[in-house]
């Protein structure tokens, strides 16, 4: 059997588990037994039973509720982060790429200054700054992850550069605009789609660790990274509160790393190992 | 690396150094949130707005954002960070009284870590695709998708408080209380840092002169110590820096998990306090530490690498 056809099978077996876990965020109010912001005090911190699965918080929320609805809300920023920064960084970089000359040399110290710095302690500033919540704690870990697609797509802009069909295409008088659009961008697109991929996992990561210092999403909102730090100073009596959220985010992130791995695999079989 | 390209790169972090505080400082700027008002609320009595107002004159708040930050960064390189709000001392006595936390934190956990990655990424690399190896790329691959903070909570409970090992709740700097994050920082940085080992040897071993050398007969053993790992040394050493410049992000939040008094785990407390001038020097001091520990990792190439030695480059 071909390590292709190989490839091809977990790809597509991890597409599946993905698409299961954007299952369980799009579907959490038909998945969920019960409604994750009802507190009910009565049922404080109980643990893990037949009418609570997981068990239930401070406020006697149910845990697998907030989980299960916590999927959408670390998917939800997410997505967005990774979106915000492969589009803004894959512009600036292509501009700097193709452009050169001054832009090229403004764009790129920009970007050695951001990385020459430990970027999630930035993020960490940026978001405890513009004070906790969602939108912020995204625009952090945007501000300092951008730009490792702007080199990305420069370097891959300045590869493109040299080839025939470019040269061609601006011998019969295309606009630059035209031929980014058209030329390089389509070519430099798989690569940068399989490194977005691959970054999902990570981001994620980044994303709970902001919650869990405070500076990411706020109660009550159901949130993975959140519900640790909420179950940390339970850690003595109900430990079921950290030991869940954690095991999600950990399923979670596995699966988005393995499925990015083999989307690269199958993209480009040469560095496949 | 020579006098020339030595200065040019202490000039490039000088650099650096500017725009990544002005970044900070112009978002703290911009950020919501007053810290005249949370400094006099600490006292926990009603202020006049007179008061308020005098308090912004005096922490020199009321002037525009221009001339506060000539301002600051004058005193920065005068060697004054300006005083911290929340802990009322100047910023730079507070900065020494929680680098040492951190240092050492950071110290153990690197080396603990290089003594779990390097056996298990060179035994990966020797036995490729057997056994052995799948299961260390397995271990790792678990590793590298575990969150550093829960990795820390799950310590905390098993070894802390079930098992009763070490003492669960930070507060001062001693060796028990270090274990656990020195743990499960070493953890989180040895997921990583054994497959980039790995993959080091790997290329190594698959080069031509390896190949000579086995078909002569000379025992693995000593093709590895004598050609493979000092050949391999160098790239390792450079995602070594790297692998510190996440720890000195990592640290925050493990500081935080236990409880340590370290940089990390004053920086959020100053976030919260919105504490700007500690703040600050914070985000400064971690610039300088982590440019420097990159400027060694290149002056060292240049003692590692006879090649550079000779001034080829």
């Amino acid at each position: 059997m071909g390590s292709l056809t190989k490839d091809k099978f977990l790809f597509w077996l991890y597409t599946f588990f993905v698409l299961l876990i954007l299952g369980f965020a799009i579907f959490a109010p038909w998945l969920a037994p019960y409604d994750p912001y009802d507190a009910v005090m009565r049922q404080s911190l109980q643990a893990p039973s037949d009418d609570h699965l997981f068990g239930t918080d401070k406020l006697g929320r149910d845990c697998l509720s907030r989980i299960i609805y916590g999927a959408r809300t670390s998917l939800m920023m997410t997505l967005s982060l990774v979106a915000v920064i492969t589009v803004v960084g894959t512009f600036i970089g292509v501009l700097a790429g193709y452009m050169g000359g001054k832009v090229d040399t403004v764009l790129m110290r920009i970007v050695d200054m951001m990385l020459a710095f430990p970027g999630i302690v930035l993020a960490i500033a940026i978001a405890g700054m513009l004070g906790g919540n969602i939108v912020n704690a995204i625009l952090a870990l945007a501000a300092v992850s951008w730009t490792k697609y702007a080199r990305l797509g420069r370097s891959l802009t300045l590869k493109l550069r040299q080839r025939d069909f470019i040269a061609a295409a601006v011998t019969n008088g295309s606009r630059p605009l035209h031929i980014l659009w058209r030329h390089i961008l389509p070519n430099i697109l798989p690569t940068i789609v399989v490194t977005a991929a691959m970054d999902i996992g990570t981001m994620i990561m980044e994303l709970a660790g902001l919650s869990f210092l405070g500076f990411g999403a706020q109660p009550p909102t159901p949130e993975w990274g959140l519900m640790l730090n909420e179950g940390r100073q339970h850690i003595q009596t109900a430990p079921w509160l950290m030991l869940y959220p954690g095991a999600a985010i950990l399923i979670v992130v596995t699966i988005f790393n393995l499925w990015g791995d083999s989307l690269r695999d199958i993209m480009d079989p040469q560095r496949a190992n | 690396m020579k006098g020339k390209e030595l200065v040019h790169r202490l000039m490039q972090m000088l650099i650096t150094l500017f725009g990544v505080s002005l970044l900070t400082f112009s978002l703290m700027y911009l950020s919501p949130g007053d810290p005249v008002e949370m400094l006099l609320e600490v006292a926990d009595t009603i202020v006049s707005e007179e008061t308020i107002a005098e308090t912004r004159a005096q922490l020199g708040l009321d002037k525009p954002f221009h001339v506060q930050y000539f301002r600051w960064f004058a005193g920065v390189l005068q060697g004054d960070m300006g005083m911290s709000y929340s802990a009322k001392m100047p910023v730079a006595d507070r900065l020494w009284q929680s680098l040492p936390g951190t240092m050492v934190l950071a110290a153990s956990a690197t080396v603990t870590m290089l003594l779990i990655s390097l056996p298990c990424g060179i035994l990966s690399a020797v036995y490729r695709n057997r056994p052995l190896d799948y299961l260390i790329r397995g271990i790792s691959f678990l590793g590298v998708s575990m969150p550093s903070f829960w990795v820390g909570l799950i310590l905390l409970y098993v070894l802390g408080l079930k098992l009763r090992l070490f003492p669960i709740a930070g507060g001062e700097v001693s060796f028990d209380r270090m274990v656990l994050p020195t743990l499960t920082l070493a953890i989180a940085m040895a997921a990583k840092y054994t497959r980039q080992v790995r993959t080091a040897v790997l290329e190594e071993l698959g080069q031509e002169y390896i190949t000579g050398a086995r078909i002569r007969g000379f025992p693995m053993h000593k093709i590895l110590w004598r050609h493979v790992l000092p050949n391999a040394c160098l790239p390792l050493i450079t995602l070594l820096g790297l692998q510190i410049g996440w720890l000195l992000g990592g640290v925050a939040v493990i500081e935080m998990v236990f409880s340590w008094p370290g940089l990390g785990k004053m920086a959020v407390h100053a976030i919260e306090m919105r504490d700007y001038p500690l703040v600050q020097g914070f985000v400064l001091w971690i610039a300088v530490l982590y440019m420097g520990i990159n400027l060694l990792v290149d002056i060292s190439y240049t003692y590692l690498d006879p090649r550079l030695k000779k001034g080829g480059c």
